[in-house]
């Protein structure tokens, strides 16, 4: 299985569009691609998880530590999710309290 | 792969390289499985899939280099029973450290420590037994009825 990343501007905010799974596996790309958008001072990220089939431990993992780096530099990381057994994922780890999540990129990055 | 057609319990044994990638290959497993099994739906499956692959994932990262880890699974109905076993040094379950809420904003410092907590969350039961030869983890699933409660208890 593969994972698929998709970098954009979208006004203030940078859209990292994520498609595919994110397991042991394929997490260490992301995280990857996530580190090198803070150190390019790019401190406002829209994840978006729309088109990802399987996330587990590792990616949240992932995203527990992009949120932290953001944080650190007065920035913010916001998910875009809609898919119900991905959300699923979230609430039952109670991160839903944790992260942002929007319907969609254009209410992600709007005020 | 090892399949017993035929008889009442139905085994399936994967002996797998300890890398990443093969976890992706065992969901694939998984999740055939889950389709053989009308019982199991969509949503439930997908609870399987990813409880199975934290068990894989903590497997891997426990695994000597160049030993298989063994993924198994009995199929009887009604209920599934995967069991992943690694020949890593082992761990004691309740004595993970324990991570500050999710709501404290000292969380953000724990990117590890939440696939113990899914696999407890998503199986029915789990078990882990640790020993010389190494650590053994075995979840039981059983269906749900749409809106969430277990289907087997709604049919007795």
């Amino acid at each position: 299985m593969d994972l698929r990343l998709d970098v954009r501007e979208a006004g203030d905010w940078t859209v990292v569009e994520v498609g595919g799974e994110i397991d042991v596996a394929t997490a260490p790309r992301l995280r990857e691609q996530l580190i090198a958008l803070v150190n390019d001072r790019r401190h406002h990220l829209v994840v978006d998880l729309d088109q990802v089939d399987f996330i587990d431990s590792t990616g949240l993992g992932v995203l527990i530590g992009a949120l932290k780096r953001v944080r650190t530099n007065d920035g913010e990381l916001v998910l875009v999710c809609t898919e119900r057994r991905i959300l699923k994922v979230f609430e039952i780890t109670g991160l839903l309290n944790v992260f942002a999540v929007h319907p969609s990129v254009d209410a992600a990055t709007a005020g | 792969m090892h399949a017993t057609p035929s008889s009442e319990i139905e085994v399936v044994e994967l002996s797998l390289p300890p890398r990443p990638e093969v976890v992706a290959v065992v969901r694939l497993v998984v999740g055939a499985l889950i389709d053989a099994d009308p019982l199991f739906d969509e949503e439930r499956g997908a609870d399987v899939r990813l409880a199975v692959s934290e068990a894989c994932t903590n497997a891997i990262q426990a695994q000597p280099a160049g030993e298989p880890i063994v993924v198994r699974c009995e199929v009887t109905a009604g209920r599934l029973v995967f069991s992943v076993r690694d020949q890593g040094r082992g761990f004691d379950p309740e004595a993970l450290p324990r991570h500050p809420a999710v709501t404290d904003p000292a969380r953000l410092d724990h990117e590890n420590g939440l696939g113990i907590p899914l696999i407890r969350l998503l199986s029915d039961a789990v078990a882990f037994d640790t020993d010389e030869d190494g650590t053994t983890v075995t979840m039981a699933f059983e269906p749900r009825l749409p809106g969430g409660g277990p289907l087997l208890a709604a049919l007795a």
